[in-house]
């Protein structure tokens, strides 16, 4: 398929855009990525994401797909030569789906809580955080069944999903002095972090994390100098 | 060997209802559990460590939870009966799409009008009427969200029309003035047996939120 027949609408600190290039390099296919500087947004993306006017948006052919774990998911079943992305047993699906909705909409929620707050604020967040990742190695011991990755011998969904964070987990870390991934209470993850970001499909792509250190110190200057906005 | 297959739930809940449909829709026999979620089952606990919610799906005795993984896994396993997302990669992202949005933003802009009083229900109604035009936008003149047939993404959001009578009563609002078609879509919805039997009465939904309303101290 020709290389402009997949469009991708992203930006580079993204962990979700991350997760969608590399859903598309454990596939091999090849894609344009349009970078998006959000400010203001480009008339391509108002148009083919009008719900949320969000990245990423993936552009197959004239048809756009947003929010990155249906992105995830479309390519897994769009290219079936290579890799799958998905478990092929039901049971494994949903538990790696369920950790993904875990991650989305309870963990990293509270790890940007807790780059927006100072001081004590942080306590019970880094607390909130330290449990969950507790709970994450549980679950790499049940999902991984002894392999590298949840998926088993390679990259699979909930490896994206979570995969996908860790530029922003090792940015909290800098930030706050936490430590989430660490030898001696999370030594699976710890490993798995490093296998991850090795792999062929993430490696090249995954943002260093000085990079990312410095967008978020100029994104939460910009925060503080600006009025609240719900 | 004959499968195992129970549900906690708790009767109004939109998201037990959704689970409650994929059942009925695949003929699966079940065994139904009404938790009571003041005094949340053993089971239950054990069962949804992390969040302690209901629906909790135990299938030979492994639980699935999360309403929507739990309609997509009934798809899955009994795959052979009435399937409910479509087979095309680009609709099936389709319905994804839009039952996610279904459970980012209805639940959520419901609950700022039944469980709120004065200014805040006033916003909330403003908004639960702008996500329902959304919606409606969305649905245009098919006659499901699925196209031709109930799909996922109705399945994801018929729930909420047991809902809606306790909704517009609190909100003093007719939802039908303002979303026509989605009203005529859910009626259309509610012609499945499947549906029907499943959504409890309006005004029985009515009674419990007015119940949970005094508790709360909004009444």
């Amino acid at each position: 398929m020709a290389k402009n027949d997949v469009k991708l609408l992203g930006a580079w600190p993204s962990p979700f855009v991350l997760r969608a290039r590399v859903a598309l390099n454990i596939k091999s296919v090849k894609y344009e990525f349009l970078e998006e500087t959000m400010a203001p947004k480009s008339e391509l993306l108002l148009q083919s994401n009008p719900v949320y006017k969000k990245i990423p948006v993936l552009i197959h052919g004239d048809k756009p797909i947003c929010e990155s774990q249906v992105i995830v998911q479309y390519i897994d079943e769009a290219w079936t030569s290579g890799p799958s992305i998905l478990p092929s047993d039901p049971c494994d699906r949903a538990i790696h789906r369920f950790w993904a909705v875990y991650l989305d909409e309870t963990w990293f929620p509270t790890m940007k809580g807790l780059l927006a707050v100072q001081g004590e604020e942080r306590k019970p967040l880094m607390d909130q955080l330290s449990e969950g990742i507790v709970l994450l190695e549980e679950a790499f011991g049940k999902c991984s069944k002894g392999k590298a990755f949840f998926g088993g011998d390679g990259i699979g969904f909930l490896d994206i999903v979570f995969g996908c964070f860790l530029g922003w987990l090792r940015v909290s870390e800098k930030i706050t002095g936490l430590k989430l991934l660490d030898e001696a209470k999370t030594p699976r993850l710890v490993k798995w972090a490093e296998s991850f970001c090795a792999d062929a499909a993430v490696k090249g792509i995954m943002p260093e994390t000085n990079k990312l250190l410095e967008f978020a110190r100029a994104l939460a200057a910009k925060m503080r100098e600006a009025p609240p906005k719900n | 060997m004959a499968d195992e297959v129970v549900l906690l739930d708790f009767w109004p809940s939109m998201f037990g209802m959704r689970v409650r449909i994929a059942l009925a829709e695949k003929g699966i026999k079940y065994e139904y559990k009404e938790e009571d979620l003041r005094n949340k089952s053993p089971l239950l606990l054990e069962m949804s460590p992390i969040h302690k919610k209901i629906p909790v799906f135990i299938h030979n005795g492994k639980p699935v939870c999360e309403s929507l993984i739990i309609v997509q896994y009934i798809d899955e396993v009994w795959k052979d009966k009435c399937p409910l997302l479509p087979t095309d990669p680009y609709q099936r992202a389709h319905s994804r799409f839009w039952a996610d949005f279904v459970d980012k933003k209805v639940y959520e802009v419901s609950r700022k009008v039944w469980a709120t009083n004065g200014e805040e229900k006033k916003a909330g109604k403003k908004e639960f009427i702008e996500i329902f035009k959304i919606l409606e936008g969305e649905l245009g003149d098919k006659p499901y969200y699925g196209g031709e047939t109930f799909g996922f993404v109705d399945l994801s959001l018929i729930p909420f029309y047991s809902w809606f009578y306790a909704i517009e009563t609190l909100g003093e609002f007719n939802l039908e003035a303002e979303c026509p078609k989605i009203v005529a879509w859910a009626k259309r919805c509610l012609q499945k047996e499947t549906v029907a039997k499943t959504l409890p009465d309006q005004k029985k939904v009515y009674e419990f939120v007015g119940q949970t309303r005094k508790r709360f101290g909004l009444e």
